[in-house]
Parts: structure tokens; sequence; C-alpha cells
């Protein structure tokens, strides 16, 4: 009788996430077909055996440059981090408050780039705006973690402690949650240092001294050769990490980058407070003291205005893409996690998530910028992009998951083994890896219109270039609202169909 | 009689959201050693929890579930219960390097409950039975009037159980415990409460009874009065 009403429930709920499935898949293939996919460059096979040549040939111009590039990229993201995990830890203290939740879901809504572009405008092109661009979101991504791990931890040993008053809620906080806590925090933010390379590097694309910056001048040149030793360059930045990036001499590196690259900036008040009172107020509404009926008039036209030819077409396009990423990065997680499960490739399992990780290493912007190269400027290279990058991701955590699978002795083999036996069981994981990750998929989605695909960073670069900060910030909380809206419903999603997902290496 | 410490009129107790103890009435005097006997699920557990909600700042409460945090020191966990009379930045930096004058507090009762040698271990080394002595510790240090103990020697050897009792009664005015060795709660407490089915089935100072006497609480023969473990 038991039974018999698990396993109705489980078929009705495997019957949700088939459909869900279905509609997806569905609703991707629509936007698929009203999406721009066409391929404008001449010889794009070309294009990608010069690449190819250059890969193989990597040359490097100037030593002292790529180094100077590497130590740059390396002490943004040691900064960053360090400054992200104190204020995240902050944060994190007062996550049960809704408006603590809400900062911080706000903060990380909004890309490193995005960040980065309006910091160039108050700082210049300096360290500290290096600094900020990545401190900022990624305090509300540790933020984010953190309190969903002090929420999770065991609740015995602090409600065994007298509980006298609020005044000694710290102490008991770190003698009891903090410890039990800590090896995940540390697990988590080291995972994030690896992001917070890729976001430092990608930050050269809008001019900070990374490497993105030498990628971008040396790809727009066709210099394959000398892309390639800094692309490599950076590889084995993020690949060695772990081997001198140690816990006890961390102390060491954080005193050396700040050393190395003091957070400074040539900037002054009247020039922030200029940008605040001026800059970033709507155009109808600069230098009026009081609002009146004119000025609101002109100011609600500006709005329709920008909704109209910007917020709204950029909306649209960057929901249409990220469906399609979506879909498209999910299929690939699909094909790619048997590379790191042990039911596949038993032997080759170190070499397939090699494989993995390396595609993961690749910052998705990067990828998308070559793509560009390759194919001109349609939604094909961000596609390609963002589904190879995230598939890897979503691959690597699901094949790991394979790891916990129990299968009976006689089991079958090949596709066999894939369709009947793993796919099924590991489904449910994989849609709550894959709906964890729909909000980064649509903030880099937003960020790959800054490469000329018209998302909503397309309209946001513009207006930057045109000086018109005003319409700048108004297109950023607009993306801003479009991340909070998708990650409330893919939260929504994956309580409906009970889907467990743990933050890990998202 | 003085007033009475803990004082229940007709009151239903629940455990989350299920009806344990009803129409319960209870009055516990400063002074007293009170044995809690009952099988499992009878309600012990709820009873003392209620007892804990009534006067909370007098309690040294020692659950049984240690719940202890088991990648700090056996010094960590037992210093815990002492955090409420320390700054904030004295305990972090207690946390982070103990302190001459926590060292010396937490030593003479580890000593006390023969722990001295796992005094800086890490305590998912320890064993179940050293942990339940850390929890004691843990209680023992709150320096409180009356203690609450769940079940605190129950995975102690009957020799060892007893040490630990007394060195509780010693340190501490008024005691509830919850206890599954009856002899062992005759030995030790002036008073017996056994309950069963949501209801209080016996209350009666120790001296006037005897072990067979308890044999109908467990709803077992009394030749055999030694009830499973829970």
């Amino acid at each position: 009788m038991i039974a018999a009403s698990k396993s109705s429930h489980r078929d009705s709920s495997a019957k949700a996430l088939r459909n869900t499935s279905f509609w997806f898949a569905a609703v991707a293939l629509l936007c698929l077909s009203m999406a721009d996919l066409d391929i404008s460059t001449p010889n794009p096979w070309g294009e990608l055996g010069l690449m190819a040549a250059g890969a193989l040939s990597p040359a490097v111009w100037s030593w002292p440059t790529l180094l100077t590039s590497l130590a740059n990229t390396f002490s943004f993201a040691l900064q960053g981090i360090a400054l992200a995990s104190a204020v995240g830890f902050v944060l994190a203290l007062g996550y049960r408050f809704t408006l603590v939740r809400a900062f911080c879901a706000f903060i990380r809504s909004i890309h490193e780039l995005f960040w980065a572009l309006l910091f160039i405008q108050i700082a210049g092109l300096s360290s500290l705006t290096g600094l900020l661009a990545i401190a900022i979101p990624y305090a509300g991504t540790l933020a984010k973690i953190y309190g969903e791990l002090f929420e999770e931890v065991d609740p015995s040993p602090i409600t065994n402690l007298p509980n006298l008053s609020h005044k000694g809620s710290l102490s008991r906080f770190c003698y009891t949650v903090l410890p039990l806590a800590w090896r995940s925090m540390a697990t988590y933010t080291s995972y994030r240092f690896e992001c917070a390379i890729r976001s430092s590097a990608i930050l050269g694309f809008v001019g900070l001294p990374t490497i993105g910056f030498h990628l971008e001048t040396t790809l727009s040149e066709g210099n394959y050769s000398e892309a390639a030793a800094f692309f490599y360059a950076l590889l084995l930045l993020i690949a060695t990490l772990r081997f001198w990036l140690q816990k006890r001499l961390l102390p060491l590196y954080l005193i050396s980058v700040f050393y190395y690259l003091p957070p400074q900036a040539q900037t002054s008040w009247q020039l922030v407070k200029r940008f605040i009172s001026e800059d970033i107020v709507p155009a109808p509404l600069r230098g009026q003291a009081n609002l009146n009926a004119e000025s609101l008039g002109a100011f609600g036209q500006w709005c329709n205005q920008l909704w109209q030819h910007q917020i709204w077409p950029g909306l649209i396009n960057t929901m249409l893409l990220g469906q399609i990423v979506l879909v498209f990065t999910g299929l690939l997680a699909l094909l790619l996690f048997p590379l790191n499960s042990p039911l596949f490739f038993r032997g080759w399992r170190g070499f397939g998530d090699a494989i993995l990780i390396l595609l993961r290493t690749l910052p998705e912007y990067l990828l998308a910028f070559l793509g560009l190269l390759i194919f001109g400027p349609s939604m094909v290279p961000a596609i390609l992009a963002l589904g190879i990058h995230n598939g890897a991701i979503i691959g690597h955590l699901v094949g790991r998951h394979t790891d916990e699978l129990t299968l009976r002795a006689d089991v079958g083999t090949g596709l066999n083994l894939y369709f009947y036996e793993v796919l099924p069981r590991i489904y449910r994981q994989f849609l709550a890896f894959l709906f964890y990750r729909w909000e980064v998929i649509l903030r880099e989605t937003a960020i790959l219109g800054i490469l000329g695909i018209t998302t909503l960073g397309f309209y946001i670069d513009s207006a930057f270039e045109e000086f018109r900060f005003d319409r700048a910030l108004l297109l950023i909380l607009a993306s801003a609202m479009l991340n909070i809206g998708v990650d409330h419903f893919a939260r929504w999603l994956r309580q409906r169909l009970h889907l467990k997902s743990i933050p890990e290496s998202l | 009689m003085n007033s009475p410490l803990f004082e229940f009129t007709n009151q239903r107790l629940t455990y989350e959201g299920r009806l344990v103890l009803d129409n319960l009435s209870l009055r516990i005097h400063p002074g007293e050693r009170v044995a809690l006997i009952g099988g499992s699920g009878s309600g012990k557990s709820t009873l003392l929890k209620a007892l804990r909600e009534q006067c909370p700042d007098q309690i040294a409460w020692c659950p049984q579930q240690p719940g202890l945090v088991p990648m700090l020191s056996t010094f960590h966990n037992i210093y815990m219960g002492a955090l409420h009379r320390h700054s904030v930045f004295y305990n972090l930096a207690n946390l982070i390097k103990p302190l001459p004058a926590a060292k010396r507090a937490v030593s003479e009762i580890a000593q006390a409950i023969e722990l001295q040698h796992q005094l800086f271990s890490p305590v998912d080394r320890l064993s179940g039975g050293q942990q339940q002595r850390t929890s004691i510790g843990r209680a023992l240090i709150q320096e409180r009037s009356v203690f609450l103990g769940d079940e605190p020697v129950s995975g102690i050897d009957e020799y060892q159980s007893e040490v630990l009792l007394n060195l509780i009664f010693q340190r501490h005015n008024t005691v509830v415990l919850a206890l599954h060795d009856v002899a062992q709660a005759l030995r030790v407490c002036s008073r017996v409460i056994g309950l069963k089915d949501g209801a209080i089935i016996l209350d009666a100072p120790s001296a006037e009874l005897e072990a067979s006497d308890l044999a109908d609480i467990y709803g077992i023969s009394d030749s055999s009065l030694n009830p499973p473990r829970q």
C-alpha cells in the first residue's frame, strides 16, 4: 500500500519533470526560430584555421607585459575576493532579514563588468575600480552562500547553550555556527576565487590592465600567436593555483597584492558628487530643484522612449538568448557528464574531467569574443560560448553526482546504461543544477551585449559610450530586475519540482 | 515550605505538535533531587524542555544529544558554557588561542570529569562516553543552581556514572535528571517521578520505593529491571 502510493507520487513528480523539460525545450525552439543566427563573416573556417595555427604557435611579444598583466589579474582577483568575503560574511550575519537578502540579491544581479563601467566614470581605469567591480557582486554572492550555510548547520550546539540575552549572541555564533560552517565556506570561497580570476581577466576588455586587455588587443588585430601566449598564461595561472596558493601562505599573498597594487584612484569628491547628483539623474529631471508637472511629464516621455527603443527590445533579446542558452547548456551538460563519471570512463575519468575543467576555466566572455571573430556578430557566438562554459560546469557536477549511484551488478553498458539507468537517476539533480545556474546564465547573456549582440548589455554599453549615464543606470537596473525575477522564478520551480540543490560550486 | 522552583498546573505539553503530556500538574522545590523515569517516548525529554523554559537563567542544561561542535577541541566545547560571562572580544581571542584564566577554569572541570588528557584534541576524536562527559563539563561550567540532565550518564559505566552524578549533586542545589537505570535513580535521587502514556503515574520520595515498584512504568516484569536503552 505504502509502496503503491509512493510510486504514484514518483510517477506524478516524474511527469512534472518531463513536462517542465518539454516546455523549456519547446520555448527554446520557438526562441531559436526568432533568433538572429546569421553567420556574416565570409570565411569562418579560414578564421578558425588561423586561430588554430596561432594556438599551436604561441609567441610572447613582451615578457614584462605578460607577467605584469598576469600579476594584475591575480591581484584584482585576490583583493576582490578578500574584500568580498569580509563584506559577504557581515551581510550573511543579517541574512535572515529580508532587506539584507534583497540588498545582496541586488548587488549580485549586476555583472562585474557593469560595475566596472560605472566605477570607471568616477574612479577612472584605476586599481580601486578593479577591486570594487569584483568585490561588490561577489560580496552579494558570498553573502547568500554563507547565509544559507549558516542556516543549514546542526542547530543543536547553539540551542544547548545558555541563552541569556542577545548580548552574547555573537560569541555563541562564533563558537558554534561558524566552526560548523567553516569548511564549506572555505571550499566555496576558494571556488569563487577561481571565478574571480576569470572576472578579473575579463575586466581587461573594458580597459583595466589585466590579461583581458591584451587578449582583446591581440585578438582584434589578428595576432593569434601572441593572444595564445596570454591565453595559456591565464590557463596556467588557474590550473596551478592549488599548488602554490596554500592556506598558510595566504596572508603573505594578501599583503603582497595590496603592496603591489594598492587600491587607489585619481578622483575627487566633486567628481563623485557630480556623477551622483547630475550624471545619473534622468536628463529631464536634471537641475530641477523641485518637481513640477512639466518636468514629470518630460520624465514620463523619456522613460517611455527608453522603454520602447532600448529596455523592451533589450529585455526580449536577453530572455530569448537566455532561454536558448539555458536549454543548450542543459543538452551539452547531459552530453558531457559521462566524461566525469566512473560509470562510463573508468580509466579515463581523470582525463575526461580535465577537459570539463578546462572548458569551465575558459571565460565565457573570451569564448564569445572568439566566436564573434569567427562567425561575426549574431547570437551564434553567444550561444556557443555560454553553452560550452556552463555546460562544462554542470556536466562536471552531474558527473560527480554519479559517484553516489549504486547500480545492480548486471547492468547494461553504453547507451543502454546511459538512458535506462543513469539518466533517469540523475535527471532531478541535473535540473536542480541547471535552474540554480539560470540566474548566472542570464547575467552573462546580458553582458555579452557589450560584444554587439543586442541584449541589454548592448544598450548599456552604447549609453556609456555616449556618456548618457542616466540611461545606462536605468538599463542596468532593468537587467538587475530581470535577474532577480528569474532567480525567484527558478527558486519557485525548484521548490515546486522538489529539486534539492546544494550550492557547492555553482 | 518555600515557594516552588518549577510549577505546572493542568498543563498540556507538546512535542513537534504532538501531545505528549496532558493535564500535567507538578511542583519541584529548590533543593530537590528528582529522577524522571519512564520508557522511551514517555515524555521525559519534553518535560525537561518545559522545565528549562520556566527559568532558563538558572539552568545548567545537559541534553541527551550532546550537540557538540565536532571540529573544536574539548576545551572550547566546555568553555562554550561560560560564553555569557565574558565579553565578545575575550571569547573571540580565546577561540583563536586559549587564554590562561579560561584554561585554568576549564582544566579544573576537565580534571573532575577526567578529560584532562583530551583537553586539546578535537571533540570528534573522542569516544561517545567522553563526548557525553564533555557535555556534562559544558553544563558544569555554567555554574548555575539548577541542573537539568537528559540521560546525562547513559553511555558511561556504572561506577563512573555515579562519580559524575555525585559531582553534579555537589555543584548544584536542585537537580532533575531523566534516568533509565531505575536502581540508580533510587540510589542517588530523593524523589522519583514516573511517566507513562502521557501522564505522571508515580511521584514519591525514593526512600518509600523499591525497584520492584517501578517495574510497571516500563511495562515489564519486575525480574528484569534493566530496561532497553534508548
